[in-house]
């Protein structure tokens, strides 16, 4: 789903001098005081610009996963293991992928459990659409997988 | 609450007794160690006024000195006050971390009992640890003596707390000599220690949960140099606050403190400029050597190594013809550390004052009041013709050939 459309590149804030940066480094999560913001979803967050959820590292990856809703059983599977909380998921609905934060490891790939799969692994430049289109089939047991 | 303990006007401490006091006054929140000889004191003491309820506080045990600087780390960035121990190589063992402290600005206080480090191993004091750490962006204090080694670690809390520095602290002080001899001390009562160290004020503190921050970013190229910038400005211009806390000190107590000590350098033509226990020897050998040999003899000691006061030391030995610099680490190749420094301000000054190098009393070895009086002579000889007579670095109290470099 989600890469912003005018994404801010890690490296491309403005830079400051030394005098205008923080003491120690510290860095503010968010713009304003918050409160109980473990129960806000991160779009109704207020981040600073120093957090890294601002920032995209959308750069940093060659290869994307796409997500195929029509076959997905949002088991929650991606979203538990997704080392870069990249899995959106709202109401235990699998909705999308975060592209400013995915790296392209293929673990989403690796534990979805559906056959075909509800998540593969393409190219960076792949057309979303087109790769929906030619989406593998659903894999028949072999005949010895069959016996058993 | 903690109970309070009554003291008497004079008590016997040592060192390490001294500071453990010293940490039980100032209500440390937080203790986390490794304990290693010769510190091993300070952090027992805390413990065992935490267990006697003398202190409202936490002890975490580690499973190394890398851990327990850590987790001071973590618990200055939640927002603690928060002390440790160490010496040798528990503080190399620590050295990751040092820079990690300083880098965060966590006001942490680091009771250095100065020791050698391996190899060969040695449990015995010399400052080698210390010159570990002099590049790390810490605040360095030298306590000669255990009274000063408690009194050192009370301001150590108040200067590194302040909002303009929020730097870490180290109060050094040398094993054994100072750690373990029992000395006379005058301690302040509680009300009055911990009247003069305050509350604590936490900044930017991991347990404001309406404010949550980041600590230990990454920065690169673009960033990381500006950051080390102001950090090195915090660490020099702390200057002036660790003198204001030295006044504030000398106000309740009458002790006064310099960032620069000097002894009998208001007409001096010779200097020794050193550290830790030996200052107090040289002290006494330049009064002897005043009255036997009319050698007029002054001694030079930074309390404060970092930030290296070089105003403050080329100030006071503007006007000295001949100078040893005395420097109790191995050197590792180079001239002594406080030889290079100590001549930097010098030369920057225009002093053309002879300065020599002694290299001495590596692992705990013995300097004698007899040795530091041949330095004294050669040191005199110099000033008065004008020349060197020996080499510029000299190793004293060596056995075998003569070991000196440089012209």
């Amino acid at each position: 789903m989600r890469q912003s459309e005018n994404p801010k590149f890690l490296g491309t804030e403005e830079l400051l001098g030394w005098d205008e940066v923080t003491q120690g480094v510290v860095l503010d999560s968010f713009v304003d005081e918050v409160d109980n913001v473990a129960f806000l979803k991160q779009e109704e967050r207020p981040y600073a610009e120093f957090n890294s959820f601002t920032a995209s590292v959308a750069d940093w990856r060659v290869v994307k996963p796409i997500y195929n809703r029509d076959i997905c059983i949002d088991c929650q599977n991606c979203w538990i293991f997704c080392p870069d909380t990249s899995i959106i998921s709202r109401d235990k609905k699998m909705i999308g992928i975060d592209f400013d934060h995915c790296k392209g490891c293929g673990v989403c790939v690796e534990v979805c459990p559906t056959n075909p799969k509800s998540l593969l692994m393409f190219e960076e430049r792949q057309d979303i659409d087109e790769a929906l289109s030619k989406w593998p089939e659903k894999k028949k047991k072999s005949k010895k997988e069959e016996e058993k | 609450m903690a109970e309070k303990m009554e003291l008497d006007k004079v008590v016997v401490w040592d060192g390490n007794y001294a500071a453990a006091q010293a940490l039980r006054q100032a209500q440390v929140d937080v203790v986390s160690a490794y304990p290693i000889t010769p510190s091993t004191g300070v952090v027992e003491g805390y413990g065992k006024f935490l267990s006697d309820g003398y202190v409202d506080g936490e002890f975490i045990m580690v499973e190394s000195e890398h851990a327990a600087m850590s987790g001071c780390v973590g618990a200055a960035a939640a927002g603690g006050r928060v002390a440790t121990a160490t010496s040798s190589q528990g503080f190399a063992l620590m050295a990751e971390v040092l820079y990690q402290a300083s880098g965060m600005r966590l006001p942490i206080v680091l009771c250095v009992v100065n020791r050698a480090l391996a190899s060969p191993l040695n449990v015995r004091g010399d400052h080698s640890d210390m010159y570990l750490g002099r590049d790390s962006g810490w605040i360095q204090l030298d306590a000669f003596n255990a009274q000063e080694a408690y009194d050192l670690v009370l301001m150590a809390f108040k200067i590194g707390e302040k909002h303009n520095v929020r730097l870490p602290v180290m109060v050094h002080q040398d094993g054994f000599i100072t750690s373990h001899t029992a000395q006379n001390v005058h301690p302040l009562s509680d009300d009055e220690a911990y009247a003069f160290v305050g509350d604590y004020k936490p900044l930017d503190e991991l347990l404001d949960f309406s404010r949550p921050v980041t600590y230990g970013a990454q920065t690169e190229e673009d960033w990381h140099y500006e950051h080390k910038a102001k950090q090195h400005k915090a660490l020099i211009d702390s200057r002036v606050e660790i003198d204001a806390v030295f006044a504030e000190f000398e106000k309740i107590t009458g002790r006064k403190y310099k960032r620069v000590e000097s002894y009998m350098m208001d007409d001096a033509d010779v200097a020794i400029v050193a550290l830790g226990t030996t200052v107090e020897t040289a002290k006494m050998v330049a009064e002897e050597l005043r009255k036997e040999e009319g050698i007029k003899a002054g001694v030079v000691a930074p309390r404060v190594f970092r930030p290296f006061p070089f105003d403050a030391i080329k100030e006071t030995l503007a006007n000295v013809k001949a100078v040893g610099c005395m420097d109790r680490s191995a050197p590792g190749g180079a001239l002594g550390a406080l030889y290079n420094e100590v001549t930097s301000a010098l030369h920057s000054g225009g002093s053309t004052a002879l300065v020599t190098n002694y290299i001495y009393g590596l692992g705990g070895r013995d300097l004698t009041v007899d040795a530091i009086k041949d330095i004294y002579r050669e040191l005199d000889k110099n000033a008065k013709s004008g020349k060197r007579s020996g080499k510029i670095q000299q190793f004293v109290s060596l056995r075998g050939p003569k070991l000196e470099y440089f012209e």
